[in-house]
């Protein structure tokens, strides 16, 4: 504090209403952090369209494609090639859509703006969000793989490696998210990241295997980060083959890009 | 207690694209005082009030808060500010607990959650979520927000808007209180009632420039046009000239501020008051009220608005 500033004692401020003060022994960053992040998954699950996103939608799709045989499979049992692919879509769901939506809402609820005056600060507010979608996506994973092992998935492969993976989608799609969030208004924000989820539905090597796509779409899909995380799940915990260089370079690459793209459009308000 | 003002603006200036909001504008507020800023819309209340937040940054001049650039220094200055937006801010689906609980987190010596609860008076709907509340009572919880961290500086914008008598009353005593602990308030108002009532100062803006800052009995010598008023209503609308005319006075200096109702800038004496009714005894015009007095707060408000608005 240089000599230019105002102390409290300067401005006889006193002990403020009579009111008994409350004392907190964790360090403020930890505090802040975990009381945000409290309330961000609280809101998560307070909601019930996102719930449906997150969780709903990704258990309709795993049970209905495992049991009704329609479509192209790359793998003997269909469940072998949609639990990874179903596992990516809840990534998916969570990290850019629902995150996302609920980032371009809050921006025209004023809630961003209300909360750049805090000490909450951006970095604690960003991590606390990213903390939200990881503590979500543990949820996700958990019941979707009891729901795949009770469809007769046997998983094999490196957990480790998944991890690392869902990881770096999870940073992809926040970014993706929060860049949609950034710039567009919370309506158009809206739709289009429903499209966005749609299309990579489709060509995000999740249902639809993209080696049955004709090969231009099938080059253009493994250029986005839904096929790369896909992929890189199915080879981690199901093929017992390494996962693909371009699974990996696409994902890196996102995670890099994705991010700095939502730092630089980001918006209090 | 201090004479150095804890908020000050010189030469302030903040522009949308080629828009001008506020240009050339300099002030200073004190720790405990009430300064209330007026003015009509479009004057640059509220982008004066965000620049100080640390909102806006100026195109032009400077701004101190407790010795901080507010756009500059957020981290230092927002465990010290205290900030209540004109609309939103909380989470549709957030109840006031969850609300009060999770600022109260943001902040290292913050006052109690439950204290707050009740000083707002929002205890009956404490587990509602905000969108079910009413007008009043998101106001009452934008405001507890504003002062759970117990800022030295806070800045309350239209803080009684859309708050029913008795909310107003408990907003006006907790203004009040944070007034006598030595916090520097700075309101944005369109209700010149409630800047009296509240206001050591007020600073009236309009098209982005200061029209006066004073304190509320400056600006009513200032508004008021003479030493006194006279206001007058009758049964049907009179002849402005005829009146200005009848009162000795300009016709600028007579006002129908509705049909039949008139505001004469003038001491009501008694050769005045006798000439006015004789006039109307002569029309047979029925008198509803007649009285003379000094101009209330509103009255000068609108005189120095229309007064700046001739000049420019």
């Amino acid at each position: 504090m240089t000599a230019n500033h105002i102390s409290p004692e300067e401005t006889g401020w006193k002990a403020g209403l009579n009111l008994v003060t409350q004392s907190g022994k964790a360090s403020a960053f930890t505090r802040r952090l975990f009381a945000q992040t409290r309330l961000e998954a609280t809101m998560t699950l307070k909601r019930g369209e996102s719930l449906l996103l997150t969780l709903g939608i990704p258990i309709v799709l795993l049970i209905f494609f495992a049991e009704v045989h329609i479509l192209p499979a790359s793998t003997k049992k269909p469940i072998d090639f949609l639990s990874p692919g179903i596992l990516a879509l809840a990534v998916m769901s969570t990290s850019m859509v629902s995150l996302g939506i609920a980032t371009g809402f809050e921006r025209s609820y004023k809630v961003l703006k209300r909360l750049g005056t805090t000490p909450l600060g951006r970095p604690a507010l960003i991590v606390s969000k990213i903390a939200a979608v990881l503590l979500i996506e543990i949820v996700q994973a958990v019941i979707l793989i009891l729901v795949s092992l009770g469809l007769g998935w046997k998983p094999s492969g490196n957990a480790g490696e998944a991890v690392i993976i869902i990881i770096l989608g999870t940073a992809s799609f926040s970014g993706i998210g929060l860049f949609l969030a950034g710039t567009l208004k919370a309506e158009v924000n809206l739709a289009v990241a429903n499209g966005l989820y749609l299309l990579l539905l489709l060509m995000g090597n999740m249902i639809i295997p993209v080696s049955k796509f004709p090969s231009w779409m099938a080059t253009l899909a493994r250029a986005l980060p839904a096929a790369a995380l896909s992929s890189g799940l199915f080879h981690s915990l199901n093929h017992g083959s390494p996962v693909p260089a371009w699974a990996w370079l696409v994902l890196i690459a996102w995670t890099v890009a994705a991010p700095v793209a939502a730092a630089i459009s980001w918006k209090w308000e | 207690m201090t004479d150095t003002p804890v908020v000050s603006c010189n030469d302030l200036m903040i522009t949308y694209d080629e828009k001008v909001a506020v240009n050339g504008l300099s002030f200073e507020a004190f720790a405990g005082r009430v300064l209330a800023i007026l003015g009509p819309n479009g004057a640059g209340k509220t982008s004066t009030v965000e620049a100080l937040e640390g909102y806006r940054m100026p195109s032009r001049g400077s701004i101190s808060v407790l010795g901080y650039d507010p756009a500059k220094s957020s981290k230092a200055l927002s465990s010290r500010i205290g900030v209540m937006l004109q609309e939103g801010g909380v989470h549709p689906v957030m109840s006031p607990t969850e609300a009060i609980h999770l600022f109260s987190a943001y902040y290292n010596n913050p006052l109690a959650p439950t204290g707050i609860l009740q000083l707002v008076g929002l205890e009956d709907v404490a587990r509602k979520p905000y969108k079910k509340l009413s007008g009043g009572e998101k106001q009452r919880l934008s405001l507890g927000l504003a002062i759970i961290g117990r800022p030295e500086v806070v800045f309350l914008d239209e803080p009684t808007a859309g708050v029913d008598p008795q909310g107003r009353l408990g907003i006006r005593e907790i203004i009040m209180r944070l007034r006598e602990q030595g916090a520097c308030i700075i309101l944005t108002t369109h209700e010149l009632p409630e800047a009296e009532r509240l206001a050591d100062e007020v600073l009236i803006l309009n098209k982005g420039k200061k029209v006066m800052q004073g304190s509320v009995q400056e600006l009513l010598s200032l508004g008021s046009k003479s030493v006194g008023v006279i206001r007058l209503r009758v049964a049907s609308s009179l002849d402005r000239e005829l009146l200005a005319n009848t009162a000795g006075v300009d016709m600028g200096e007579v006002a129908e501020e509705l049909p039949g109702k008139y505001l004469i800038n003038a001491p009501g004496t008694p050769e005045r008051i006798v000439a006015i009714t004789t006039l109307l005894a002569s029309l047979d015009i029925s008198i509803d009220t007649l009285t003379s007095g000094t101009a209330n707060l509103e009255e000068a408000y609108l005189n120095l608005i229309e007064g700046d608005a001739n000049d420019s």
